[in-house]
């Protein structure tokens, strides 16, 4: 038993089996959590984080038109970037639980609508500079700016009134709102002198690494910044990232050992991958999921025995098979699964029905195809899996047209314009998020057009509830509703797929987001 | 004036009437392809609100007309403006990544170049022998596979099974020429593979042309050695054919080679200009077609000034 114990560590850390795998092998085993827990952090520690060394990271998700100001980052490799360069004010643990990072303290008045960020003393610049409450406040302004082009625009929309007193930041909502703290975990988030006002581009942030050379699409140059206040992260010496958005080619950088990490593996060939001796392939589950939207309010699917029809004629299990390799879960047609805290397990799961679609689409008396539009763009494996929802609706004798789009335009042109269409969505740390992001009545990225009075009252509810049980329940209603009402086709949620080679060590994955919600070259170290 | 002058000035002058014509045709092009800038530029993440902002910004609400004879009076004096989507200067990036794409051009230009009218020598030498077929057959075999199977080939089989050279060929300011050459061997030998077989041939049929003149039966009957006849009589009057032909090789290997960019993810002007063009970054996309323009019409340029020059026929003209 023994033996068998020091291998599961030694895989553990290899970074081939996570913390919670290890106890729950070791459990098997008859070693008790607690005690499993202890040898893990022991053997951890005993190892530890080795500082110096070199890390080279091959991303996919980059262009030459990337900026180093953090509101215009939304693909992959600003997202790496910015977590590895910048801080900010909380993080989120792969458990869900807030970490604090810049704010020390996070407290909430009784009504959620009134938040105390104290910001911690000592934090440095890269240019030298000690970080203010004042910056704080100024990064927060500057997201919130209705003129401002920031990705976080929308999740800042709810604070009304931010202002400085003494070390602290104080945050006033518009409504009630007891998962700010994660929202302000956004990458986008991430304070600079003044808020970047002066100089959005400076790429000067209090991250554990600061920039040494930023060739946008090409490379990005990291050193250690020596004066990082949180000595337990940023192990390496320096950091680069290079920009490789040919799958192939990332493979290959891997496997001859030009780069150390890599993200967004194939799952096609993820088990290849897996078997080449040095490399290890990490699979995460995530938020993420695929989806097929139509817009509530548009014929033919106004009607509801329509999107019942659609929504069990689609064989969920065989397309996660065929389009994910298994890497990833099904989904049951709310945008919600298990990753999310406060997530009801209980809510049955949607399956394959033919008979059933066909009592649906015979009883909503819609006659003829009913078009659907995919492209390559919308998720990997869309044109395919659009086929294979095809076949399935066939068998239950619903038509389905497909008309392939161009990837160039397709998120102007047919994704949120089109009835019908497929799509995907990153996910949320929350659920308040995710649904007040595309469900709400009034949201921006309404894509299902879902306008559902008693799922918008709920919804405002259960932002405000502190009670947890109570607002795990009236969460649980909104999923029933969106499920069995809504627009969505949720077929499944995908895993994150990254893999990385035994030069380095130390990986966790983290459901928030891929390459450990973009921590990987702040918490790994060197073999 | 001399006609040689004249004919220069003549060619020039249709050369940037043409460059002209086709920076009309990059612009109408930019414009009507679907989506807009902003919503490219900002992703499926973007609200209303912030699309009108970066619209107004980029100064996308003025007439179409407007914006270009704005650009091309920049353009001219070699001011490009900065990208619309990361607000950098186009001039300094471009110059960076056009001499990355001119470098591994001129590797795989000095090697495949001398390598294929050799081999185009060698397989007139050796006409219907094993020497020609299976220069033939080499590199028509090369020519047929699509650039990016050859380019993962020979990644995996030199890259990662044997590990001689760099799979990811990146190059920077800061290497030494050495380093360079070494990140570039991959792409350079595939870029070679590619465009040999091209060269080679019409190198080989241009030859064979020549050798059924009475002139060759002539140097055969003075008793020269059957190679000193092919590169000393025969070659000289199949030039301007040949360099037709290495031009044309030479601007794909400019202008073409994106996809090879792609797959050693080299940091040349093909990627620069496809990253643009998916943000619908019209200034970038206009610089970039405007110097593919400028160095596809110059090459052609100096092809046909070559044949002229080398065909007294041309040079003399009635």
């Amino acid at each position: 038993m023994q033996d068998r114990l020091n291998y599961y560590l030694n895989q553990t850390l290899r970074g081939r089996m996570d913390r919670r795998a290890f106890i729950g092998r070791a459990g098997a085993l008859g070693v008790t959590a607690a005690a499993a827990n202890m040898m893990w952090t022991k053997a951890a520690q005993a190892q530890g984080p080795r500082k110096g060394g070199h890390l080279m990271i091959g991303l996919q998700g980059g262009e030459s038109t990337n900026s180093l100001d953090p509101a215009l980052a939304a693909s992959q490799v600003p997202f790496s970037y910015l977590r590895t360069t910048g801080d900010t004010l909380v993080n989120i643990s792969p458990s869900g639980e807030i970490v604090p990072r810049l704010a020390e303290e996070v407290s909430a008045s009784a009504d959620a609508q009134t938040w105390t960020f104290k910001i911690r003393a000592g934090v440095e610049f890269h240019n030298g500079q000690t970080m203010t409450a004042e910056d704080v406040a100024q990064t927060l302004r500057r997201h919130s700016n209705e003129d401002s082009q920031s990705g976080a625009l929308g999740i800042m929309r709810g604070v009304a009134d931010i202002r400085v007193d003494g070390d602290t930041v104080v945050l006033t909502t518009t409504t009630p709102n007891a998962d700010l703290p994660y929202l302000l975990a956004d990458y986008h988030l991430v304070i600079q002198p003044n808020g970047g006002f002066d100089d959005p581009t400076a790429g000067i942030f209090t991250g554990p690494y600061r920039w040494v050379t930023d060739e946008p699409g090409v490379r990005h140059v990291m050193e250690r910044f020596a004066n990082h206040w949180d000595d337990s992260v940023g192990h390496f010496d320096s950091v680069e990232m290079l920009v490789i958005n040919d799958a192939t080619a990332r493979n290959s950088a891997l496997q001859s050992g030009q780069v150390q990490v890599i993200n967004r593996v194939e799952p096609r060939v993820a088990g290849l991958l897996a078997r080449a001796g040095n490399v290890s392939v990490q699979s995460s589950a995530g938020r993420g999921h695929y989806v097929f939207i139509m817009h509530c309010n548009t014929a033919p699917f106004d009607n509801n025995d329509v999107r019942m029809a659609l929504k069990h004629a689609i064989d969920r299990e065989d397309m996660l098979d065929k389009i994910l390799r298994g890497y990833g879960s099904i989904g049951n047609d709310m945008p919600i699964n298990s990753a999310y805290p406060l997530f009801d397990d209980a809510i049955p799961q949607r399956t394959f029905d033919p008979d059933l679609a066909r009592f649906h689409f015979q009883r909503s008396g819609h006659d003829g195809p009913i078009v659907l539009r995919t492209s390559e763009v919308a998720f990997p494996g869309a044109v395919d899996a659009a086929q294979l929802f095809q076949e399935s609706a066939a068998t239950a004798g619903i038509p389905i047209e497909i008309i392939r789009e161009p990837g160039d335009g397709y998120w102007s042109e047919v994704w949120n314009a089109q009835p019908f269409c497929a799509s995907y969505w990153g996910g949320r740390p929350v659920q308040d998020q995710m649904y007040s992001t595309a469900y709400y009545s009034g949201a921006d990225w309404n894509d299902t057009r879902f306008f559902n009075d008693r799922f918008d009252g709920l919804l405002i509810e259960a932002r405000a509830e502190l009670d947890l049980t109570r607002r795990k329940a009236l969460y649980s209603e909104m999923g029933t509703i969106v499920r069995d009402e809504g627009g969505l086709i949720c077929p499944m949620f995908n895993d994150f797929i990254d893999a990385h080679n035994d030069q380095v060590m130390g990986w966790e994955s983290n459901p928030n987001g891929e390459m450990m919600n973009g921590f990987a070259a702040v918490h790994m170290w060197q073999a | 004036m001399h006609p040689i002058i004249k004919l220069l000035i003549q060619r020039i002058a249709l050369g940037l009437l043409l460059l002209w014509a086709a920076s009309v045709m990059i612009f109408v092009g930019t414009e009507i392809l679907p989506g807009d800038v902003a919503s490219a530029v900002l992703g499926q993440g973007a609200t209303e609100q912030a699309l009108a902002n970066m619209r107004a910004r980029m100064g996308l609400d003025e007439p179409a007309v407007t914006r270009y004879f704005s650009w091309l009076f920049n353009a001219i004096q070699g001011d490009f403006g900065v990208a619309l989507s990361n607000g950098r200067d186009i001039s300094t990036a471009i110059s960076q990544r056009l001499g990355n794409t001119l470098f591994l051009a001129a590797v795989a230009a000095a090697i495949s170049v001398p390598l294929a009218i050799f081999l185009g020598l060698l397989a007139v030498r050796y006409r219907d022998r094993w020497p020609d077929r299976l220069i033939s057959g080499v590199t028509l075999t090369a020519i047929s596979l699509p650039e990016f199977l050859l380019g993962y080939i020979v990644m995996y089989v030199v890259g990662v099974q044997l590990g001689w050279f760099p799979t990811v060929s990146n190059i920077n300011a800061g290497m030494s020429f050495g380093q360079k050459l070494n990140a570039v061997a991959l792409p350079a030998t595939v870029l070679t593979l590619v465009v040999l077989a091209h060269m080679m041939r019409m190198t080989r049929a241009a030859i064979l042309n020549v050798m059924q003149s009475a002139y060759v039966e002539t140097a055969e009957l003075k008793g020269l050695r059957r190679f000193t006849i092919i590169a000393r009589h025969a070659m000289p009057n199949a030039i301007a054919p040949i360099v037709n032909v290495v031009m044309l090789n030479l601007a794909y290997l400019v202008v073409g080679v994106v996809v090879i960019e792609v797959v050693f993810v080299y940091p040349g002007m093909g990627q620069y200009l496809v990253d643009h063009v998916q943000k619908r970054d019209v200034a970038v996309v206009q610089a970039c077609g405007l110097i593919f323009a400028a160095v596809y019409i110059g090459l052609n340029l100096v092809a046909d000034v070559v044949s002229i020059l080398s065909n007294p026929r041309l040079r003399y003209p009635k």
